[in-house]
């Protein structure tokens, strides 16, 4: 009698939670997702439908016009291809650079590592604003310890190139590098020793142990650094903005999409500026920045989620 | 010089090799910190301290003390008031967004139809809330007008608030308490976009989690509520360290400080006041990831 009622409170109990589990995450699922509905039932608005108190999220008029004029002044598959070839190299760089000093880090200790750690630590700590100006001005007159003016008689300019972003992720010290030196040296500390041991035994020398060893039973962690590295050079536009100032690149693109499609219309004689469909082609315009990002990010989510469940990072 | 022939000819034992592969392996690392950061860094510095003209002959950098930071505190009309700004935002935000991707990753971590989804899910944030897109975002108007329609137009959704803010105000709750949370209630979106790293770091903690703890608590009796407190908590509570400072900076990486010291340097080509706001910036962020850091690593539970 008494063992039948626990079991029903005990059931009962736990229906009660799988609904408020389910409430919760449905709900939050949807405060997520709301703002990207939102875009896309507005990017497929005609302006006609903007005005209109009947429409809510499913327009009357169907029209492609957004996006045709935000592909337009984006220059979008230009700047696509530019960003695509940027994220791509600074990422692949990145992460090579990060994955040997977190190694080293982890696993290679030499005297005064733990001091050099203590200087990843604070590269994560310093705003990047604290020194982009002296970076900036490096940059503008680019010597190498004094040693470009000597070879060819005065210094490089390197801003408004990607040379910049080249430089700062061979050496590992790109955007948000500290991290993901940090991720990889927690995880290459969770591996454990033995393996290493057991390669040495076998004859293997240290790189060969780091490449042949380590690395193929880091991957988890190699795709998470991957695709953080790659979705925030994505999105980066401090970095973008102050080292990139001609090129198309689309964080700097959609930046400045709203004044490229103001001086668009006061040119047009057809059209007035009105707010509100500027707001709505810069809209549209995120979409089209975020899209690819989405697509990628639908093919390799599975290895994601469950693979930064696998890095281990324990502070 | 015969230092290093020695090093490199003659056999090595295997701690000495890795030594020696170490500081290669950190070398790139090393070079960049050198000339991308610390040279900068310290540059900055000084640049705080002088005054900084361009003229024909490139630039003349003047000593000056603590003039620019006299005036970033003193004079400059933007400054101090964003400053006070970002710091009670975070103050506001941090404990907020900790607690609650802490209690969603111990949601997402049960077993329930459409995990995966969800997880996904939750990760669009690290993509939406990063860089140029939540800039964008802040300063949508089609989503500004939008949220004021529902939020007139919804009259259910602002009595729910309303009502639970009057129930709990009754039911003798303290008042400051009471806003805090409807706040937090209102601010759902902003909360949420700020958390997605969060978020995936507790998962990752929790999954360490030997099963054997769980196991051997619900043999001895435990609820899930004591089976959370008593094992999930300690055990990610290095986690929560390092969610707290990964907020920290984070939080400070997205408000208008930052905008403020790039304008005052490119747009009115104030370098050394800007250097001095960045410094003055700086300090703020370290005093309290400080403080913040003692009060919690007096409680993070490590294993040994």
């Amino acid at each position: 009698m008494i063992m039948t009622r626990l079991l029903s409170l005990e059931s009962w109990k736990r229906g009660l939670w799988t609904f408020v589990r389910l409430v919760l995450i449905a709900g939050l699922s949807f405060v997520i997702l709301y703002p990207i509905i939102q875009k896309i039932s507005t990017s497929i608005k005609d302006k006609a439908d903007m005005y209109s108190p009947i429409v809510v999220f499913i327009p009357e008029h169907y029209t492609l016009d957004n996006f045709k004029s935000a592909m337009f002044i984006m220059d979008y598959w230009h700047t696509l291809l530019n960003t695509l070839a940027l994220s791509s190299t600074t990422t692949i760089l990145t992460t090579v650079s990060c994955a040997l000093a977190g190694y080293a880090f982890a696993r290679l200790k030499f005297k005064g590592s733990n001091l050099l750690f203590m200087g990843v630590i604070l590269t994560i700590l310093v705003p990047p604003t604290t020194i982009l100006i002296p970076i900036y001005m490096n940059l503008k007159d680019f010597t190498l310890l004094g040693l470009i003016p000597l070879l060819t008689g005065k210094s490089l300019n390197l801003l408004d190139s990607y040379w910049p972003f080249i430089l700062t992720s061979i050496t590992a010290n790109s955007l948000k590098a500290g991290l993901y030196i940090f991720i990889f040296r927690q995880f290459f500390r969770g591996i454990p020793k033995e393996v290493e041991e057991a390669a040495y035994i076998d004859g293997a020398s240290v790189s060969s142990t780091f490449l042949r060893i380590m690395l193929p039973n880091a991957m988890p962690s190699i795709i998470t650094v991957l695709l953080f590295s790659f979705v925030w050079q994505w999105n980066d536009s401090f970095f973008t903005t102050t080292y990139l100032t001609s090129s198309k690149v689309m964080s700097t693109q959609l930046a400045s999409l709203p004044y490229n499609l103001a001086i668009l219309l006061e040119g047009g004689a057809t059209t007035n500026k009105d707010p509100f469909f500027m707001s709505m082609v810069q809209d549209t315009g995120i979409l089209l920045a975020i899209l690819p990002l989405v697509i990628l990010y639908l093919f390799v989510q599975r290895y994601f989620v469950e693979s930064i469940e696998r890095t281990g990072i324990v502070g | 010089m015969k230092s290093i022939t020695k090093l490199v000819f003659r056999p090595r034992t295997y701690a000495e090799q890795k030594s020696v592969w170490g500081f290669l392996y950190v070398l790139p690392w090393l070079l960049g910190f050198l000339f991308f950061f610390l040279i900068p860094l310290l540059y900055s510095l000084q640049y705080s301290f002088s005054s900084i003209k361009a003229n024909a002959n490139g630039m003349s950098i003047k000593f000056i003390g603590f003039a620019n930071y006299v005036e970033a505190l003193t004079v400059n009309t933007n400054f101090n008031r964003r400053l006070t700004e970002a710091i009670v935002n975070m103050v506001i935000n941090v404990p907020l967004i900790v607690i609650f991707s802490l209690f969603l990753a111990v949601l997402l971590n049960q077993k329930f139809v459409g995990r995966a989804i969800a997880r996904s899910i939750f990760f669009l944030p690290v993509i939406l809330a990063s860089g140029i897109i939540a800039n964008l975002e802040a300063s949508s108007l089609v989503q500004a007008i939008n949220e004021q329609n529902a939020g007139s137009g919804g009259l259910i959704n602002s009595l729910g608030t309303f009502e639970l803010q009057r129930i709990m105000l009754r039911s003798g709750v303290n008042e400051n308490v009471v806003f805090y949370l409807s706040d937090a209630v209102n601010r759902i979106y902003q909360i949420v976009s700020q958390s997605g790293v969060q978020i995936l770091i507790f998962l990752a903690g929790i999954q360490t989690i030997s099963p054997q703890l769980y196991e051997a608590s619900k043999i001895e009796g435990a609820t899930g509520y004591e089976a959370f407190w008593k094992i999930t908590f300690p055990m990610v509570s290095p986690l929560i360290l390092v969610n707290v400072i990964y907020t920290i900076i984070d939080s400070f990486s997205r408000n208008g400080m930052t905008t403020l010291i790039k304008e005052t340097g490119f747009t009115s080509f104030n370098f050394g006041l800007s250097s001095a706001m960045a410094w003055i910036y700086f300090l703020a962020i370290m005093v309290i990831l400080l403080i913040s850091t003692y009060f919690i690593s007096k409680r993070v539970f490590y294993q040994e």
